[in-house]
């Protein structure tokens, strides 16, 4: 793996979150809810990595985090070699040329009072107040058609579009600064599927053209699995496995990943009816409170009881595959 | 064929798409806001009312403060037009509401427009900011809340004598803090939206999101308060004219005018009428002027 490719690195990031219990007295100590614990890996220059796990796994925390809208607690994040300080305004404020975010909810990441063309325009405007009224309009002219909207729309307002439009224009939006990373916050889980596929493919598409890289939560692992290169499974803020795709679905090293995996639907009836799902017992622990050793570990088929006291890290199994399971 | 049908819709969608591309926030809203009927009308009577409180005294033969000796306290009547009527005193009343009108109108506008602007900024900057800048913001209203503006009102005139600038500015300090709680109420529930978020990651600065995204999303209930704010701030003024520390006799106000028509209801009720419907006039034309305007600038309300 050549190093000098690798754009982002995130090496072992916390964000916790203080939380007051509602029941107790004022001055009971606050709990601490580990949303990301400890998650590292590295991304390079072009590459989609995808990211999945259930609801409430840290997903969107680990992004939000990695962009500095939640400053981290703990660990590093290094943007193009530089190790990036969550209290350095300006740093962040250059970087932020560079790194772009795409939302889960289209409709509601669009401000509603601002027309289309001024939504695209922003981070022009921001980072580049400079340019003149024309040149700017012609960029985001450009883009417009770029990600498929017709230059007539530009003096629309966000609720005249339907859901797929409306994450056009939030990749629109990220796009015009022509960036090097996007961040994509499951930003096909509004749609609906034929919408989902235009707008996964149009990212890939642009990501062929412009050489982005991609961080791409989802927790539809088809979609991942069309999108990503690599792909990291997360439960209760942790890392449970970070694979080559196809290292992933072929064979799963964690425990996790393998019920996760079981749980796709095949599109063939016939041996959709005669599938075994791994169910889970139980629920997600709380991350307020979440389990010993592994964390994983309460709903584990293979759980021993070394699993209770080892913490386990992410090891490498094979050359593609980095596994945080005991036993793998 | 369909090929052929196909091409022209798609000719006839973009030229109608080019039609709709050219118009702006402001031109729509104005459009929209002349389709609704109670607030056209609204605003000619309003713009009525305000002209002939400023070019009415100018124009009628009698003056606000001169007794007419052959005629005092009589009721409405086209006899030397008085045509309201007048006091007991024999002071025109119409002519006594137009200049009684100035004073209001002028106060209303310029309280609500202190107290407006002064409410958003502190309002959306204590709930954007949020913490502890939050805190010791809202407590500085709610020490506001806490002084009783009477008492300020009476020590300021004390002061510095009574005019009329200090009775904007008493009203003024004391009418914003409403406001401020209630932007910041809608701040705190805008903050939250995915917009703002998508607004940080581009790197837009506070100050700017403060502006740009915060305060566009406020308008409206910012202009369904203000309508509120504009009949308090009259009331008030009459409250404090009341009291002696608003507008000196023989200057009078809409406020002082109701106050004097109370007192002699029973004997000549047009002394309390003509002002008094005078200023509802007004405060129901702000009322519908507002729910207009709220109408009209919200682009998801077509």
């Amino acid at each position: 793996m050549p190093d000098s490719n690798i754009i982002l690195s995130v090496k072992s990031l916390k964000v916790h979150f203080k939380v007051k219990d509602a029941k107790g007295w004022p001055w009971t100590p606050a709990k601490t809810l580990k949303a990301v614990d400890g998650v590292s890996f590295d991304l390079r220059a072009g590459e989609t990595l995808g990211v999945v796990g259930e609801s409430g796994c840290g997903k969107s925390t680990l992004a939000r985090g990695v962009l500095n809208l939640i400053h981290p607690t703990e660990g590093e994040v290094v943007w193009l070699g530089q190790r990036m300080d969550s209290k350095d305004a300006v740093a962040w404020q250059h970087a932020r040329k560079d790194m772009q975010m795409i939302f889960q909810d289209p409709l509601a990441s669009l401000n509603p009072r601002m027309t289309i063309g001024q939504i695209i325009a922003e981070p022009l405007r921001v980072h580049y107040p400079e340019l003149s009224m024309t040149q700017v309009m012609e960029k985001v002219r450009a883009v417009m058609k770029e990600v498929g909207l017709t230059e007539q729309q530009i003096n629309r307002y966000p609720h005249e579009f339907s859901g797929g439009q409306c994450q056009r224009i939030g990749i629109a939006r990220a796009l015009i600064l022509e960036p090097k990373l996007i961040i994509c916050d499951e930003p096909v889980s509004a749609l609906d599927v034929s919408i989902q596929a235009q707008i996964v493919n149009l990212l890939k598409d642009l990501q062929k053209r412009k050489g982005l890289a991609l961080i791409f939560i989802a927790h539809d692992l088809a979609v991942v699995k069309h999108i990503s290169d690599r792909i990291l499974v997360m439960y209760l803020g942790k890392e449970m496995e970070l694979a080559e795709k196809h290292a992933l679905y072929d064979k799963p090293s964690h425990p996790y990943t393998r019920a996760l995996l079981s749980a796709i639907p095949i599109p063939d009836p016939q041996l959709e009816k005669h599938k075994v799902i791994q169910l889970l017992q139980g629920d997600l622990p709380s991350p307020i409170n979440p389990p010993s050793g592994c964390v994983f570990r309460t709903r584990c088929p293979q759980a021993a009881s070394v699993c209770a006291e080892k913490l386990p890290d992410l090891k490498v199994v094979t050359e593609d595959t980095q596994s945080s399971c005991l036993f793998s | 064929m369909t090929k052929k049908n196909a091409a022209l819709v798609e000719v006839l969608q973009t030229s109608v798409e080019a039609q709709i591309a050219g118009r702006s926030l402001w031109k729509d809203a104005r459009i929209r806001f002349f389709r609704n009927k109670a607030a056209v009308i609204s605003l000619v009577v309003l713009t009525l009312v305000a002209l002939a409180c400023a070019f009415g005294p100018m124009v009628l033969p009698h003056s606000y403060e001169d007794t007419d000796w052959n005629a005092m306290g009589i009721g409405p009547s086209f006899h030397d037009w008085h045509l309201f009527g007048t006091d007991e005193l024999g002071r025109d009343l119409l002519v006594r509401t137009l200049i009684g009108g100035r004073i209001s109108l002028v106060i209303g506008l310029l309280a609500t427009i202190a107290s407006v602007s002064v409410g958003i900024v502190w309002g959306a900057t204590a709930g954007f900011i949020g913490g502890k800048v939050d805190s010791v913001m809202m407590r500085v209203v709610d020490m506001l809340y806490a002084i009783p503006y009477l008492l300020i009102a009476i020590l300021m005139v004390t002061i510095f004598g009574r005019n009329f600038s200090l009775v904007v500015l008493t009203i003024s300090i004391f009418s914003w803090m409403d406001m401020a709680r209630v932007v910041r109420g809608q701040t705190l529930s805008i903050k939250s939206k995915e917009f703002i978020e998508a607004a940080r990651a581009i790197g837009v600065p506070t100050w700017r999101i403060i502006f740009q995204h915060v305060v566009p999303n406020l308008l409206g209930i910012v202009v369904i308060y203000t309508t509120v704010t504009v009949p308090g701030v009259i009331l008030t003024e009459s409250v404090l004219s009341f009291l002696g520390l608003g507008v000196q006799e023989p200057m009078t106000s809409w406020g002082v005018l109701i106050e004097d028509g109370t007192n002699v209801m029973a004997a000549t009720p047009w002394m309390i009428l003509f002002p008094g419907a005078a200023l509802s006039i007004t405060l129901y034309c702000a009322n519908y002027i507002g729910d207009g305007l709220r109408d009209a600038l919200d682009p998801k309300d077509r």
